[in-house]
C-alpha cells in the first residue's frame, strides 16, 4: 500500500509545486506590476536628484529637532534598520521597559523643554514592527512646536500641515486616525 | 465617541461581514469538495484531469480510512523534505538575489515541520535568512498544502457523519486537489491583488538601498510578498515574509489590508461550519457549531481590548498620556502599530489565536498580562473558535462527541450524533485526540523550565519569562505559530523540542480523526426517536461550550495561574 501511494504523492507535490509556488507568484507579480506598480514595487519615494530617499511606508531615523520623529524602534543594531524588523518583545514589568521608556521621555523633554503637554504614549513605546511609518495626531501635536521654532515657522503653519496629512480611520471604525512621518518631513522641507 | 462604543462597533462590523461571508462560502465548498457540478468544477475539470493522469491517481478510488491517513502523512512528510532540502540548498539555489547562505539544519528542520504542519513556528527572521524561491516554492507551498490538508480531514469527518455502512471514506488525492484548486488558490489570487493596490510588495527585485532624509543609509527589504501574504491567513498558517510578519508595513500596510487580512483567517473556519451542516442534511448543525464559537470567542476579545485599552500602570505613573481619544488610541502602545492601535490589534491577536493561524500585528509579548492570557488561553483551548481551516471543525466535532457522550452519561442513555452511536471506540479516540495537546504543552513546558537549555531562552524575567516558554509549547503543540517572540527560539533545545511538539500535536489528532471517521461511516443510521437529544438547540450549544471550557480549564489553570495571573498581580501591586 506504501508504495502505490508514493507515485501520487512525490508527483503531486512536484505539480503543486510548480503550480502555487512558481506559476502563482509569477503571475501575481505580472498582475501586480501591470495594476499597481508603485505599490507592488514598495511605494518607493525619490528625491530631485533621482536619488532613493526611503518608502511611504518604511519609517526612518529622525534626530533633528526641526524634523517630527517617528515612533521608538526596536530594531538593532540601529533604529528604523529596515533589514531588522522587530518589536521590543518587553513584557509590561520588565525594568527594561521602564528604562526605556525613562530615555524616550528625557530626549524628548531636553529637545523641548518649554514643552508642558503631558507625552503621548506613541512618542515613548516601541513600535510592532520597528518599522512604523506612522505616528498619531497626539505624537505630532506634542512635537509642532519644537519643529516651528527650530524652522522658525508659526505654530498654525505647522498645524495646518499636520491637519492636512492626516488619515482618519477606515469608514470611522477601522484603524486609528495618524500621519505619515516621513510625507510630513518632506512637505516641511518643501515649505522653504 | 467612547472608545469602547468605537470597538463594540467595530467588532459587530466584522463579525457582520463574517457572518456575510459563512453561507455562500461555506455552499461553495460543499458543492466543490462533493463534486457537485457547477461552473467552477466544470472550468476546472480539465486540469484536475491532467493532474490526476500525470500523478497516477484514480480519482474514482475510495480509501478506507487508514489508506487516507498514510496518503495524508505521506504527502506531508515528503513536502517537509521538500521544504528542508530547499533551505540547506539555498546557496546554490536561484531567486535569491542577497545570497542567503544555507540555513542550520536544526532551523531547516523546525522550519520544515513547521510549514507542514499548518504551524508556521518561525525561529528565523525572514529577511535575513530566506531567499525568494525558498519562501515561494518551499514556503508559500506548504503554505496552500498544510490549509488543504485540514480541509481534507474535514471533509473526510463530516462523511463519517454522512456515510452508512461505508468502507471508504474519501479519496485524499482528490480533496485536496479539488480543496487547493477550487477552494484556496482562487481566494488567494484576489487576495493578493488586493493587498498589493494597499501598498504590499510583489516583486523579485533585489533589496533597495536609500538615503535617508536625514542621510543615513536604509536598506528596504524586497519580495514576492503579497502572494504569500494572502494564503498565509486564508490558509491559517501565519509565517510572516518578514520577521515582524503582519506588523511589517509591507504585509499589511493600512486599516482595510489589516481588515481584509482578519478576515481572510476566520473565513474558511467559520464558513466549514455552513459545509458541515449541509453536507449533513441539516444547516442548523452547522449553525450550533457556529454559535458556540462566537460565544467563546467575543468574550475573549473584548478582555483583550480591555486590558490592553487600559494600558500599562508603571508608564501612567511617569506622567504618560495613556488616555484614548480623537488624537490617540492611548492605551498599551508597547509593540503595537500607529495605524492599528488597540482595537484593531486585540482583535487581530484574538482571530489570529482563536485560528491555528499565528500570524501577528502587534507582538504579545509585550501585552499586559491579562491581555496577553487571550491569546495564550484561545490557542490551550485549542483552537476552535473557529479554529484553524479544517482543524477547527473538526476539532469542535471531537468535543461535540465529548459532550453528547457526557450527556449521555447524566441521562443513562447511549449517546448518539447525528444518527451515529457514539461508542466505546470513538471515545477512546476522541480522548486521544483531546489529551495530546495538553500533554505535549505541559510536559514539554515542564522539561523547558526544569533544564538550564530551556530557561536560556526566556527574555523576560519573572512570569512573563515563564509564560513565553508555556506560550511557546502552546503555540507549537496546537499548531499556532505565534510567539511571546522574546523568547530566544532558535536554539537546537527548541528547534527540536517545538519541531516535535508540532509534529505530534498534529498529526496524533488528524489519524485519531481520520479513525473516528472511518468507523462511523462504518455504523448504520439509527432513526431519531422521542429519545434522541437534539443536537441542533441552545442545550446542545451550552453543553459543547461547556465541554470546552471544562477540559481547558481544568487542564492549563495552574500553569496559567504561575504565568499571566501572577504576572497581573504584581503589575496591580507595582505601584
Amino acid at each position: 500500500m506504501f508504495l502505490r501511494l508514493i507515485r501520487p504523492a512525490a508527483s503531486l507535490l512536484v505539480l503543486m509545486t510548480a503550480l502555487l509556488g512558481i506559476a502563482y507568484p509569477v503571475v501575481i507579480t505580472g498582475a501586480a506590476a501591470a495594476l499597481f506598480p508603485r505599490a507592488a514595487g514598495g511605494s518607493l519615494i525619490y528625491g530631485r536628484t533621482g536619488t532613493l530617499v526611503g518608502s511611504a511606508l518604511i519609517g526612518q531615523r529622525f534626530s533633528e529637532p526641526k524634523y517630527f520623529w517617528g515612533r521608538p524602534s526596536a530594531t538593532t543594531p540601529q533604529p528604523y534598520n529596515g533589514l531588522g524588523s522587530t518589536g521590543s518583545n518587553l513584557g509590561p514589568l520588565n525594568p527594561a521597559l521602564l528604562a526605556e521608556v525613562g530615555a524616550n521621555v528625557s530626549a524628548l523633554r531636553d529637545a523641548d523643554p518649554g514643552n508642558r503637554m503631558p507625552i503621548p504614549v506613541g512618542l515613548v513605546t516601541s513600535s510592532a514592527s520597528g518599522l512604523d511609518p506612522e505616528i498619531s495626531p497626539a505624537d505630532a501635536r506634542f512635537q509642532a512646536e519644537r519643529v516651528a521654532r527650530a524652522r522658525k515657522l508659526r505654530l498654525s503653519t505647522v498645524e495646518a500641515l499636520i491637519a492636512a496629512h492626516r488619515r482618519g480611520r477606515l469608514l470611522g471604525l477601522f484603524g486609528e486616525p495618524r500621519i505619515n512621518v516621513l510625507e510630513l518631513n518632506l512637505a516641511l522641507d518643501r515649505l522653504h | 465617541m467612547h472608545p469602547g462604543v468605537l470597538f463594540a462597533l467595530m467588532l459587530s462590523a466584522f463579525l457582520g461581514l463574517v457572518l456575510l461571508v459563512v453561507k455562500p462560502l461555506g455552499t461553495y465548498i460543499a458543492d466543490v469538495m462533493e463534486g457537485r457540478p457547477n461552473f467552477v468544477l466544470r472550468a476546472g475539470a480539465p486540469i484536475e484531469r491532467l493532474v490526476y493522469r500525470l500523478s497516477g491517481v484514480d480519482a474514482g478510488e475510495e480509501m478506507p480510512w487508514a489508506r487516507y491517513a498514510i496518503a495524508l502523512v505521506l504527502f506531508n512528510v515528503l513536502g517537509a523534505v521538500v521544504v528542508y532540502a530547499l533551505q540547506r540548498l539555498q546557496g546554490h539555489l536561484p531567486l535569491n538575489p542577497q545570497q542567503f547562505a544555507a540555513v542550520s539544519p536544526d532551523s531547516s528542520f523546525n522550519t520544515a515541520v513547521s510549514f507542514a504542519t499548518n504551524t508556521n513556528w518561525q525561529a528565523y527572521s525572514g529577511e535575513t535568512t530566506m531567499g525568494y524561491l525558498v519562501q515561494m516554492a518551499g514556503l508559500a507551498v506548504q503554505n496552500f498544502l498544510s490549509a488543504a490538508t485540514g480541509i481534507c480531514v474535514a471533509i473526510a469527518m463530516i462523511r463519517g457523519f454522512t456515510r452508512h455502512g461505508a468502507a471508504a471514506i474519501g479519496n485524499f488525492w482528490v480533496d485536496l486537489t479539488r480543496s487547493t484548486l477550487y477552494v484556496l488558490l482562487p481566494l488567494s489570487a484576489v487576495l493578493a491583488l488586493v493587498l498589493v493596490s494597499q501598498g504590499v510588495i510583489q516583486n523579485f527585485a533585489p533589496y533597495r538601498q536609500a538615503t535617508t532624509v536625514e542621510a543615513r543609509t536604509q536598506t528596504l527589504p524586497m519580495g514576492p510578498v503579497a502572494s504569500q501574504e494572502s494564503i498565509k491567513e486564508l490558509g491559517t498558517n501565519g509565517g510572516g515574509f518578514f520577521n515582524a510578519n503582519s506588523a511589517h508595513p509591507y504585509e499589511n500596510p493600512t486599516p482595510l489590508s489589516n481588515l481584509l487580512e482578519m478576515l481572510a483567517i476566520v473565513a474558511i473556519p467559520f464558513a466549514l461550519t455552513y459545509t458541515f451542516g449541509r453536507m449533513v442534511g441539516d444547516t442548523r448543525q452547522g449553525w450550533v457549531l457556529l454559535a458556540a464559537m462566537l460565544i467563546l470567542f467575543v468574550p475573549l476579545v473584548v478582555t483583550a481590548y480591555h486590558f490592553e485599552q487600559r494600558g500599562n500602570p508603571l508608564i501612567a505613573a511617569r506622567g504618560i498620556d495613556q488616555r484614548a481619544g480623537p488624537a490617540q488610541a492611548g492605551g498599551n502602545m508597547e509593540g503595537k502599530e500607529t495605524r492599528f492601535g488597540i482595537a484593531a490589534s486585540a482583535l487581530f491577536a484574538a482571530a489570529t489565536t482563536a485560528t491555528s493561524c499565528g500570524a501577528v500585528n502587534s507582538m504579545h509579548d509585550s501585552m499586559t498580562p491579562l491581555g496577553g492570557f487571550v491569546p495564550l488561553f484561545l490557542i490551550e483551548l485549542g483552537e476552535l473558535a473557529p479554529g484553524g481551516v479544517g482543524t477547527g471543525l473538526y476539532t469542535m466535532l471531537m468535543f461535540a462527541i465529548l459532550g453528547v457522550f457526557i450527556a449521555g452519561l447524566m441521562i443513562g442513555r447511549t449517546p448518539e450524533y447525528l444518527g451515529k452511536k457514539i461508542e466505546a471506540l470513538e471515545m477512546k479516540l476522541a480522548s486521544v485526540f483531546i489529551l495530546t495537546t495538553p500533554f505535549l504543552v505541559l510536559a514539554g513546558t515542564a522539561v523547558a523550565v526544569a533544564t538550564a537549555a530551556g530557561r536560556a531562552g526566556a527574555a523576560n524575567p519573572g512570569a512573563h519569562g515563564f509564560s513565553e516558554i508555556l506560550y511557546a509549547f502552546s503555540s507549537a503543540a496546537n499548531n499556532n505559530g505565534s510567539a511571546f517572540a522574546g523568547l530566544a527560539a532558535n536554539s537546537v533545545f527548541y528547534n527540536v523540542s517545538t519541531g516535535l511538539a508540532m509534529f505530534l500535536g498534529r498529526y496524533w489528532p488528524i489519524v485519531a480523526s481520520l479513525a473516528v471517521a472511518g468507523s462511523l461511516a462504518a455504523k448504520k443510521r439509527i432513526p431519531v426517536t422521542d429519545g434522541t437529544m437534539p443536537t441542533h438547540g441552545a442545550l446542545f450549544v451550552s453543553l459543547l461550550i461547556g465541554s470546552v471550557l471544562l477540559i481547558g480549564v481544568l487542564t492549563y489553570v495552574p500553569a496559567l495561574a504561575l504565568g499571566p495571573v501572577v504576572e497581573h498581580f504584581m503589575l496591580a501591586a507595582a505601584k
